[in-house]
């Protein structure tokens, strides 16, 4: 069945993430050097203490990464098959739409009309609702978190052209 | 006993209308939380964070703020249960014990005598946890009082080799995570000398990471995707509890004293231990197993099976407060999150909290004895209700709880990139759990990253500034001690195996 093929092996995913941090370990060592990571007349320079927990996540990664060749029967085990990494893309790339949409120097929404907005794409297409839903749900949290936050906490959150309208800024 | 007298003061403070009114619905909130998925006690805690800055200002509201906050935990750790019992979904790994034998009493019918029994142990678990915050507490504090930089430093030490020592997987993996969150505690203006430390250029990283951000997206966001990624379709017990079959369940849970005494003793002493709750609860179960005269049914659905973890993990998960006000070291993300509310509201965290804001403290802690009972009585009273939030389809409850997510983070410093930041974070949380690294390390270390380096550099500062400082005196040194024994604790019990097989291959 395509839905079950496997994306990525065990031993794939293993490594890569191993491999991210091997690159960060080594990033923050370099970053520490540059500071001085050595004992200065008063004590420890400011990278002494980030330069060795640098070394100790490019040490770690190394034995996972070992290890990780090692895994056997257990790495070929799928790491995330298709029909799951599909679900996954389909809540990401929205969310990451929505956050783009709340503020961004050309076009932005405010959190309000964004959240609307998202909430309702989302029940239409991946719980395939029917708008006389969808309105009620997606404005009535909105409304919500409004009064929530702006009116009774008084906590400021981005606003966009619907807010200015009705004069709340 | 000047320890009853203090408690009697922070009764006062705890008992008004207002104060009660928060724990009624804190603890309500906390259940819902603990019931969502993809909202936990950590999460849930960081998002509302930023909402109790106006209230902590107030006279007396930093303990308003922190009842509030607390209630919203005790809930959580109520709510978990109701999920593991009817649904099999445990909320939080601590719950993970209560779904062996909860599950199956479901399935037989008894769902109401699983909650009720779940519910009441978890209540006398915290509250034998409650008890000894009460009289340890103070003890502790006081004793910290002396505590200097190095002190500090072995503490900190301690803590963190505690995780690697008692990690479930490889070590390797907790301690990348745990270094993780101690580089990302690095970056931003070096305190001590001004200079900035792995920014590489980017101003919006010259604040550094907040930890509410790296909590809300691993534990949010990272829980939302894995939960999606198994199409979610929640298939329930129906859940009704009466009066009737609380009664029933009450008269029997007198049976299983030794167990709730046992797991109760089990839960406070790994609860104090940073990571402790979940462990706790399995060895609880475990213990209960082999001691009960039943343990060959445990699993086919017992009472007993539901005692066991729940007591456990409430004791666990109410005494990881405990080093939290002592010391100022949380010892789980929750407790991590309550501390950082503690920053926020302008107290220091630590020993001297005891001297200078005695009525926060005390007030703090009747609060958990009060919170504890107006849990106990919310979730007896409002089982079916929380359940059936459950039913609500996931396309609608998952998009709301991302809007939570996502207004929990920009409301930490009113800014756009911790959204961003919060969604890079649940991607990150996402693949811990499916390749078994622990989140729990990356988060206490970014908490505590800070000050564990200034510990360290203040104690290299000393007049003695060497290595040798952390063995300078007994205490010091059966810390340091300690801590490198338990860092070590991987490698030193595959070497007493080894050992071990060998004699009993020449015997």
């Amino acid at each position: 069945m395509e839905e079950k093929k496997s994306v990525a092996s065990m031993r794939a995913a293993e490594l890569a993430m191993s491999a991210v941090f091997l690159a960060f370990g080594a990033l923050v060592m370099w970053d520490s050097r540059r500071l001085g990571a050595s004992w200065g007349e008063d004590g420890p320079q400011a990278g002494y203490f980030p330069f060795y927990i640098g070394l100790f996540i490019v040490l770690s990664s190394v034995v996972i990464i070992f290890r990780a060749l090692n895994l056997g029967e257990k790495g070929r085990a799928p790491f995330v098959e298709w029909g799951q990494l599909r679900m996954v893309l389909a809540v990401m790339a929205p969310t990451v739409v929505y956050v783009a949409l709340i503020a961004n120097p050309w076009f932005g929404l405010g959190i309000y009309l964004a959240s609307a907005v998202y909430i309702a794409f989302f029940m239409k297409y991946l719980g395939k609702y029917p708008w006389t839903k969808i309105a009620p749900v997606s404005i009535g949290v909105v409304v919500f978190f409004f009064l929530m936050f702006e009116v009774w906490f008084k906590v400021p959150l981005p606003k966009g052209p619907i807010e200015a309208a009705i004069g709340f800024n | 006993m000047q320890e009853i007298q203090s408690l009697m003061a922070g009764f006062a403070v705890a008992m008004t209308w207002f104060n009660l009114a928060l724990m009624l619905a804190g603890v309500t909130l906390g259940v819902l939380i603990g019931v969502l998925p993809g909202l936990g006690g950590a999460n849930g805690v960081a998002i509302l964070l930023p909402l109790t800055f106006t209230l902590s200002q107030t006279p007396g509201g930093a303990t308003s703020a922190i009842i509030l906050l607390s209630c919203i935990y005790w809930g959580a750790l109520f709510g978990g249960a109701i999920t593991s019992i009817l649904f099999n979904i445990p909320g939080e790994p601590w719950s993970v014990a209560t779904t062996f034998d909860g599950y199956p009493l479901a399935q037989k019918g008894r769902a109401g005598a699983a909650l009720t029994a779940a519910f009441t142990s978890s209540f006398i678990g915290a509250l034998v946890a409650v008890i000894l915050i009460t009289f340890i507490s103070p003890v502790i504090a006081r004793f910290a009082l002396q505590f200097g930089p190095p002190e500090f430093f072995a503490v900190y030490l301690l803590t963190f080799s505690a995780f690697v020592g008692m990690a479930k997987g490889t070590p390797f993996k907790t301690v990348v995570a745990m270094m993780t969150g101690f580089a990302l505690a690095a970056v931003g203006i070096d305190t001590v000398t001004g200079q900035l430390r792995l920014t590489f250029g980017f101003t919006e990283l010259l604040k550094g990471f907040d930890f509410l951000i790296a909590v809300i997206g691993l534990f949010g966001i990272g829980e939302i995707l894995l939960t999606i990624e198994e199409g979610l379709e929640f298939r329930g017990t129906k859940a009704k509890l009466d009066l009737r079959v609380v009664l029933d369940t009450w008269k029997e849970l007198p049976k299983y004293w030794k167990t709730s005494v046992r797991s109760s003793v089990v839960g406070c002493l790994m609860g104090i231990v940073p990571g402790g709750a979940t462990p706790a609860s399995f060895m609880a179960y475990g213990l209960a197993k082999k001691m009960s005269r039943d343990g060959e049914e445990f699993g086919t659905g017992k009472v007993e099976g539901v005692v066991a973890p729940e007591t456990a993990a409430h004791a666990a998960g109410t005494s990881a407060l405990l080093p939290m006000l002592t010391l100022g070291v949380p010892g789980s993300p929750t407790a991590a999150v309550l501390l950082g509310g503690l920053l926020i509201w302008g107290l220091q965290p630590g020993p001297l909290l005891f001297v200078e804001n005695a009525d926060f403290v005390w007030g703090l802690i009747a609060s958990m004895y009060l919170g504890n009972i107006v849990g106990l009585i919310v979730v007896l009273t409002c089982v079916p209700l929380f359940a059936s939030i459950l039913r609500i389809p996931f396309s609608i409850i998952a998009p709301v709880i991302l809007v939570i997510c996502a207004i929990g983070a920009y409301t930490v410093h009113t800014s756009i990139f911790d959204v961003w930041l919060m969604l890079v974070f649940g991607v990150l949380g996402y693949v811990f759990k499916k390749l078994d690294y622990p989140m729990a390390p990356l988060v206490l270390a970014l908490v505590l990253g800070d000050r564990a380096e200034d510990a360290f550099r203040q104690s290299m500062l000393g007049p003695d500034g060497s290595l040798a400082v952390f063995f300078a005196n007994p205490l010091v040194g059966t810390m340091t001690g300690v801590s490198l024994l338990l860092l070590f604790w991987p490698l030193i019990s595959r070497a007493l195996a080894i050992v071990r097989g060998r004699n009993g291959r020449g015997g």
